[in-house]
């Protein structure tokens, strides 16, 4: 954490804080130096961290499929993808580390169960159509949450999401192709696609999080700027794009209600089910045990190798320090 | 080199490669006999990438996820390039060679099937392999079949920062605490009964002596890139003989089988399917 910060007057306060305002207010970029309101910094934390776990917990059902992809140029992109994963994780936590957060700490609140991460990954991925589905739907779904991101007030939060960003657009173009292939394939094929779709579909909506009357941290986040469009509006723009994807791979998405409204120049679509989406955020999906399990397995027969490379480290600190 | 002009990345990606041999008299094919060779240095590449790749959302620590995620890519990327050549001998592509060969059809030496035990095991495997590779191919950029030698010259590049890598590891983990320590000299000894494979006869390079590089030859150099190593992380070298091997005739070890069992299952239950 930073150093503790001398006491202010109440007129230095009103004044940082207003600094602050206006800066957000003139769209300008809030640097690690900068003086920022604690409640800021919190919910960059914890926004900023739950993002990258979601990046290393999302590494899990992909990374699952690797040594089955059925093409090696197939398993050649899905290593590339996964590994591209790995690398979103560790700029994530390092721009949250420049708000006096170790990645130690967050980790620990990961493997703790303290922290979330997308519940999206507590879903299965059984299927080889799965890449596909999690490519086009779940990382399409992130990319729209992710886009505004790239103008984030946070600098270091923004700079981090213009790159991620620009990977994700080639993950989401990786997922269409690999359904566009079932869907150009055998009757299996197809069916594999299609039963894929079934499944990511709904949970995909449900990426955007809870209805912006009971999302609770989104308008604060918003009148910072750190989030630029509400819940809703990023569901919406999701399903305009989607639609005419969908058609052009010749899936069905399944929502009876699903249909253009000509008035509103968006697409309507079905009530989803909020009650799934709350069980599943709070440890009732089909893998969230599965996922945080491995994660702590994976961290935990880390150590002894973490352990060395800091025994190394100091080591040869020392060595150099008496040589000198 | 006559390629000099040209950019390497451009020419010998695996789908250019396979753009160049896919006409039926394209000039760029294999010969049968070069085929043969290129296929057992294809199959230790795809047996390596492999393996590598189960680490991947399971390293000790997100970096080396990112650092083997890479090296299993850059290695896949070496098997996919031999492998289509290969295959242009017997108009096959790299995905029938890599999915629809059983096992005793493979040719990959023992050493590149050992399971990944351990990071210090995976390690130690990374070790004597990306030496081994680093002298392979230096030597077979000078092939006298432009093919390998492209294959061989953009690889050399990428297994020799693989070395770095095992090196760094090799001496950290070696020296860092009594456990690192004690693992590594484990996961030495587990893979040394299957060092000398790598350097033993293949018929396949004997039969084309301008094209192969020869394995016997390949010892000294090796030994000369790994002894230094072991003597920096102040490892003794191994005193255990080696296993008797026989990848380059199809002789495998148990690993091998539920390897390519995983690896095909998809494939093969869909045959002729594109993905």
């Amino acid at each position: 954490m930073p150093a503790e910060e001398p006491p202010t007057t109440a007129s230095q306060e009103a004044a940082r804080l207003a600094a602050f305002d206006s800066l957000i207010a003139a769209d300008q970029r809030i640097e690690p130096t900068d003086w920022m309101p604690p409640a800021y910094r919190k919910a960059l934390v914890r926004q900023m961290s739950q993002h990258a776990h979601s990046e290393i917990i999302g590494m899990q059902p992909e990374g699952n499929w690797i040594t089955r992809a059925p093409s090696l140029k197939r398993k050649a992109i899905l290593m590339a993808k996964v590994q591209d994963e790995a690398g979103h994780g560790l700029y994530l936590y390092s721009a949250a580390e420049t708000l006096g957060t170790t990645r130690d700490e967050m980790l620990d609140a990961l493997h703790s169960g303290k922290a979330k991460y997308s519940s999206i990954f507590n879903y299965l991925a059984p299927s080889w159509a799965d890449m596909g589905s999690i490519g086009w739907l779940v990382d399409g779904a992130a990319i729209a949450n992710q886009v505004p991101l790239c103008r984030a007030s946070y600098g270091p939060y923004g700079r981090a999401m213009v790159r991620i960003c620009k990977e994700e657009s080639f993950h989401q173009r990786q997922g269409f192709e690999i359904l566009l292939a079932l869907m150009n394939g055998t009757d299996e094929q197809q069916a594999m696609a299609q039963e894929s779709v079934n499944r990511w579909y709904a949970p995909a909506l449900m990426m955007f999080g809870p209805p912006d009357a009971e999302s609770p941290n989104s308008r604060q986040s918003m009148a910072w700027k750190i989030k630029r469009f509400s819940n809703d509006e990023l569901r919406q723009r999701f399903v305009d794009m989607i639609v005419p994807q969908a058609e052009i791979l010749g899936i069905t998405l399944p929502d009876p209600d699903l249909r253009w409204n000509e008035e509103r120049g968006h697409h309507d679509f079905g009530e989803l089910d909020w009650a799934e989406f709350h069980a599943v955020l709070h440890g009732n999906g089909q893998a969230n045990a599965l996922r945080l399990a491995k994660r702590r397995a994976a961290h935990a027969e880390g150590e002894w190798v973490r352990e060395a490379a800091r025994a190394y480290a100091e080591r040869t600190a020392t060595s150099e320090r008496m040589a000198s | 080199m006559q390629n000099q002009h040209q950019s390497p990345s451009a020419v010998l990606t695996p789908e250019a490669i396979a753009a160049r041999v896919a006409p039926q008299d394209s000039p760029a094919r294999a010969t049968d006999d070069v085929a043969r060779y290129a296929l057992g240095l294809g199959d230790d590449a795809l047996v390596l990438a492999q393996r590598l790749g189960s680490w991947i959302a399971a390293a000790p620590e997100l970096e080396e996820d990112v650092a083997l995620g890479n090296i299993a890519l850059d290695t896949l990327g070496h098997a996919r390039g031999l492998l289509t050549y290969a295959g242009s001998a017997w108009d096959q592509t790299e995905d029938d060679l890599a999915y629809f060969r059983d096992e005793a059809d493979f040719r990959c030496r023992q050493i590149f099937e050992r399971p990944n035990g351990d990071f210090a095991c995976t390690i130690a495997r990374q070790l004597v392999v990306s030496a081994y590779f680093t002298v392979l191919y230096r030597r077979l950029a000078d092939s006298a079949d432009p093919t390998l030698a492209a294959i061989a010259a953009k690889a050399v590049k990428e297994v020799e920062y693989h070395l770095d890598h095992a090196t760094l590891w090799t001496v950290r983990l070696a020296l860092g605490t009594e456990e690192s320590r004690r693992r590594m000299i484990a996961g030495l000894e587990a893979i040394w009964p299957f060092v000398d494979e790598l350097f033993a006869a293949d018929p396949a390079a004997d039969a084309v002596p301008a094209a192969a590089v020869a394995p016997a030859g390949l010892r000294e150099p090796f030994d000369a890139l790994l002894l230094p190593v072991l003597d920096q992380a102040e490892l003794p070298v191994p005193g255990i003989a080696a296993v008797r091997g026989g990848g380059r005739l199809g002789v495998h070890s148990e690993a091998l089988g539920p390897l390519l069992a995983e690896m095909q299952v998809l494939a093969r239950r869909h045959p002729g399917a594109v993905w």
